[in-house]
Parts: C-alpha cells; structure tokens; sequence
C-alpha cells in the first residue's frame, strides 16, 4: 500500500466509464457489484469477524481450555479486579496488575520502536543504492529479495545456528577478530536475546522496506536534482532538502505498516529465544495463557488489549494520514 | 583521484549490501552438507572431502518431513485459490464501480489485513474444536483466509484500478454484462496481476506459522514452517542442527526461484500491497 495507492486518488483525474448515460445500466451494475461483493463480505464475517467476537467475549468469562462452553460471565476480572479480604487488606488481580504482562508490553513496544527505526534507516541507504545507476544494480536487487523470501521460521533457525554460543559462525569471526574470547549465548542470555531478535528481524524486513522506499524515490522528477547540480547544490544537502521531504510520504506509509506489523510479532521470537522473559512480547504471552497455561480467558484478555492498541494505532493512522478510500473511481 | 576513491566507496557499499544478504542462507548450505564433528567446526568455504547428501537423504527419507511438504502445498494451493476466485469479483465491484459504502468496505478490508493473529486465535480454535477439525487441512484454510483473502482482494483491486478503460466502454456498449466483463475482458488482461497475486499469497500461506502450531497437534499434519520450528534432538546440546539446515534449504529453494524469476512482478505486487513474507 503505497503511498500512491493511498493517497493520490483524485477521483476528477480518474478516468471513469461514461457510457452510464441510463439509470437502468448503472443499477444493474450497482446490484452486480453488490452480488460480486457478498461472497467475500461472508466469508471475512465468517474468519475475521466472528472469532473476534468471540475472543471478546472470552476475555469477560471465566472460560478454561478444557471446558469453553461452560463458560460464566465474569465482567472485566480479567483485566482488573481488587477483593477486600476480610482482614481489611485488598488483592488486585488481573492484567493491569500482572507484572509479566507489562513486561510484554514494553518488550512489545521496544521491539516495535527500536526495530522499524533501525529498518527504516538501513532501508533508505539501500533504497539510495538501488536509485543511482550503476551496473550490477540487478544482482543487488535481487539479492535484497533473498532475505526476504526466506519463510520466518527458517530464518530463525538459520540465524540461530549463526548464532549459537559454542559452535555459532558469529562468536567464530568475533573471536577470531580479538573482540570476545569466550563465545556468548546471544539468544539465551537475557542481556543480549532482544540484541539477536532486532539483529534477524532488521535484516529479513530490511528489503522489504528498501522496495517500499524505492517505490517513493523512483517518484521523484530527475530533472529536480539537474536543477540543483547547475545549482552546485551539495549531494548531502539534496539528500536532506529535496529527497527526504519528497520521499516522506511513502516512507511514512512503510513505517506505519511495518510498525502495526511489527507489533503484532510472534514466530520469530517463538523460535530464536523461547522461554526468554526479555524478549516475550504480547503476542506470545497470550499465546502461552491461551494454550500452555490452562488461563484461556485470561489470555483472550490480553489478546483482546493487543488488538485494541493495533486498532487505536491503525485508526490514528488513517485519522491523522487523511487517508481516502473512495477515490481512484473508474 | 576523489572521483575512484568514491566510486570504491560506493561498490564497497554495494558488495556489502549483497554479502550481507546472501551470506546466511549461503552458511546455511554449507551447513546442509555437513554431519557429525564436521558440523560444530566453524568452516567459511565449502569442502568437497567433508560433504556429503546425508541430511537431505535423511530429511528426505525418514520421519514426516515429505509429508509435512505436501500438506504445506495442499493448504497454501487451496487458500490461493479460494481467495483468488473470491477476490477477483470482489476487486471489480471494488476498483471499477462507483458505489456508497465502498470506501467503507475497503477500510473493513485493510483493517482485517492488520488484525493481528493472536486476536482472532481464541474464537477459531473454539469453531476448530467445535467442528472436530483440529488436524485437518479445512481447518489451516478456513483459518489462513483471515489474512490472504484481505490480501489479495487489496492488490487486485488496485491493479484493477490501472486497467484502461476504453475495452470496459466497448464492452458495455455491446450490451456486456458485468459478469461476461469480468470474464471476457479482464481476466485475459489480469493473468500477470492474478499470478503475481497468487505468488505472494501463496508465499504467506506457506510461510504462516502460529495457526498452524496451533491447529495441528502431530507430526504428520504438521507444515513446513511448524515442522521445522520444532524439530528438536533429545536435549538443548543435541538439536539436530545438519537436518534443520538441510530441511530449511528444501523449502527455501523453491522460493527463492520463484522470486528471482518473479522478480520486476513481485516488487510491484509488494509495492501495492504492503505484505512481509
């Protein structure tokens, strides 16, 4: 979805059919349209909708994995709820003041930040790299897409090999170059797993965010930058006065997405550092409630609470990118 | 002489970008073709003397691996083509009629494509369980048309929308309806958008993995992805690491070929799409 999808969809420029002189065509075509439409419609309130439902109403129950229908109502316990004991001292319970739940929060939101940056910076000088004109420039562009071909869990595995504490290629070279002398558990360690978790993640999605960018620069008039040569504008100040405004849009788009995406992680993490308190996101918590730990509604509580913030983000998003749907009318 | 240091400059940049990228599946071949104490000596070049096929023999021979292969193929095929085939009418409705609701629908549509699986997990399994379909392929499509049906209905609908108009007048003046347009006149137009399409979305089904662990509860009916994630040895010190090296290679090769043959299509189906394999 790029910016030129979203945003540049001046309905008076589109070409639209203008044959639909009589009312009687274009009311076929609208009940055609609405025939086309329903089988789809169906099936997402059938996948989407419906199990969305229910994860809502899960999360006000009681519900266990072993008895789901024997569910009761227990109102927002799961999120929050405090009881007064009769010595007058009060227990809270719930999400809100579960511990291992904020600590998934901020994994979440570090993971979220610190990884999407780092995309976006690698991601601008390889989209740079990709718009000059050199020869080569195919084998680079495809090469790019290797990582990004390569499924989530294979690259965990990979990079976890790569990584591995004795016999990992990583502690080889770093050890051979005189940085460390005994080789770290990057993905076991609490200090470094989150380390190794951005390191796999920046580069699968990299790519990905380099073609978005690309995208956005191939936009930009080349004969923009001719003016500011005769000019004698200087390469880095065209960078930051005419690149980087122009790019901004599309740039923005791919963070946005990248960002909603990013907080939503879960198989990466799942397979490079399992059982690491550092790098559990929410994602795999609920995940854990859900299935491992016999706490199903609690774990619909939290998955319920990850999708409100995805949907606020995404929401703000459209909200404040003015996003338009209905144009681009043909 | 600033011009050559330069020009150093930039294809030094160049040959990292491709190293960086290649290096860790070309490590994970070398690693492929290695057994025993061979496999924990760091080694940076191929050796012919300590090669050998006996992971991919292994991976290939015992255990679920082949059959893990084919239910990946069996479910990604199926959602493709479920989604294809619903999605194609659907983006004509939505690209190229004008009607009230539609920027609705397509808010609804990019906001399914951004649910994030975890929310919808606890209500399907309660319909899997429901339906005794735990460990079958309906269940890993039905659960999988959550995010490839958004999906390619979202990238169809704006390939549609470039489509010239001028056949679509014709059409409409011989009296076509919108279904015979559809068929007569776009599908022959929408073969590249519709295999490219196709490709990306079967490369996210085939990729996908928390449904599947959550849906499938034995070796043979697991996919690749799930297969692999928890292909384990006896203890944390014996994880198979020649096999897993070996089995990632086979699912991988596939696609890396598909990409690089794929290559100008892929990057404009992503671009309009915005997907993460």
């Amino acid at each position: 979805m790029t910016s030129q999808n979203l945003n540049v969809t001046d309905a008076r420029n589109a070409p639209t059919v203008k044959v639909l002189g009589t009312s009687e065509l274009t009311q076929e075509r609208l009940r055609a349209a609405m025939w086309f439409l329903v089988p789809m419609l169906l099936v997402l309130a059938v996948v989407a909708g419906w199990p969305l439902y229910r994860t809502i109403y899960f999360s006000l129950t009681n519900a266990s994995l072993t008895s789901l229908s024997g569910a009761t109502f227990v109102g927002f316990d799961n999120y929050y709820s405090s009881t007064t004991l009769k010595s007058g001292k009060v227990l809270y319970d719930g999400i809100l003041v579960d511990s291992d739940w904020w600590n998934a929060v901020w994994n979440t939101i570090r993971f979220s930040v610190v990884s999407v940056v780092l995309e976006a910076f690698f991601g601008m000088i390889v989209a740079l790299f990709l718009n000059a004109d050199f020869k080569g420039r195919g084998i680079v562009r495809a090469a790019i897409l290797v990582p990004w071909a390569i499924p989530t869990i294979v690259s965990a595995k990979m990079w976890s090999w790569m990584l591995n504490d004795q016999f990992g290629i990583i502690n080889d070279v770093l050890k051979r170059l005189g940085f460390i002398e005994k080789g770290i558990a990057w993905t076991a360690s609490d200090a470094t797993a989150m380390l190794a978790v951005l390191v796999v993640d920046v580069w699968k999605t990299t790519p990905f965010m380099a073609l978005l960018i690309l995208a956005g620069l191939q936009q930009i008039p080349k004969d923009i930058y001719e003016a500011a040569d005769v000019d004698g504008v200087h390469p880095v100040k065209q960078f930051f006065r005419i690149t980087l405004p122009l790019v901004r849009p599309a740039l923005m788009v791919a963070i946005i997405f990248r960002m909603l995406d990013a907080m939503r992680i879960f198989d990466l993490i799942y397979v490079l550092t399992p059982n690491s308190s550092s790098t559990k996101t929410i994602s795999v918590l609920a995940k854990e409630n859900l299935f491992d730990f016999d706490k199903f509604a609690y774990g619909s509580a939290e998955s319920t609470v990850l999708f409100l913030i995805i949907a606020v983000m995404a929401a703000l998003y459209i909200w404040l990118g003015k996003v338009r749907f209905d144009g681009g009318d043909r | 002489m600033w011009d050559l240091v330069k020009k150093l400059l930039f294809y030094f940049g160049v040959v990292l970008i491709v190293f960086l990228s290649v290096f860790p599946f070309y490590y994970a071949v070398l690693t492929s073709f290695k057994t025993g104490t061979s496999l924990f000596q760091v080694s940076y070049l191929p050796s012919l003397s300590t090669s050998t096929w006996e992971n991919y023999v292994g991976v290939l021979t015992n255990g679920s691996f082949p059959r893990n292969l084919l239910n990946s193929l069996i479910v990604a095929s199926i959602t493709v083509g479920v989604s294809l085939m619903i999605g194609v009418t659907a983006a004509f409705a939505l690209a190229r009629v004008r009607f009230r609701g539609r920027g609705l629908v397509l808010m609804t549509i990019l906001g399914i494509s951004m649910f994030p699986q975890i929310a919808v997990l606890a209500g399907l399994f309660e319909l899997v369980r429901a339906f005794n379909a735990i460990n079958t392929v309906p269940a890993l499509v039905f659960s999988y048309l959550i995010f490839i049906l958004p999906f390619t209905v979202w990238v169809l609908t704006t390939f549609m929308r470039d489509l010239p108009v001028e056949m679509e007048e014709a059409a409409i003046i011989d009296g076509a309806s919108p279904w015979i347009i559809i068929r007569r006149v776009f599908l022959p137009l929408m073969w590249p958008a519709l295999v490219t399409t196709g490709l990306l979305a079967f490369i996210a089904a085939w990729n996908e993995f928390l449904f599947a662990l959550t849906f499938t509860t034995d070796n043979t009916h697991r996919t690749v992805p799930v297969a692999i994630g928890l292909l384990s040895g006896a203890s944390e010190h014996e994880i198979p690491w020649g096999p897993i090296m070996a089995a990632s290679v086979i699912v991988t090769v596939p696609l890396i070929v598909l990409v690089l043959i794929f290559q100008r299509k892929i990057i404009s189906g992503l671009t309009a799409g915005g997907v993460k394999g």
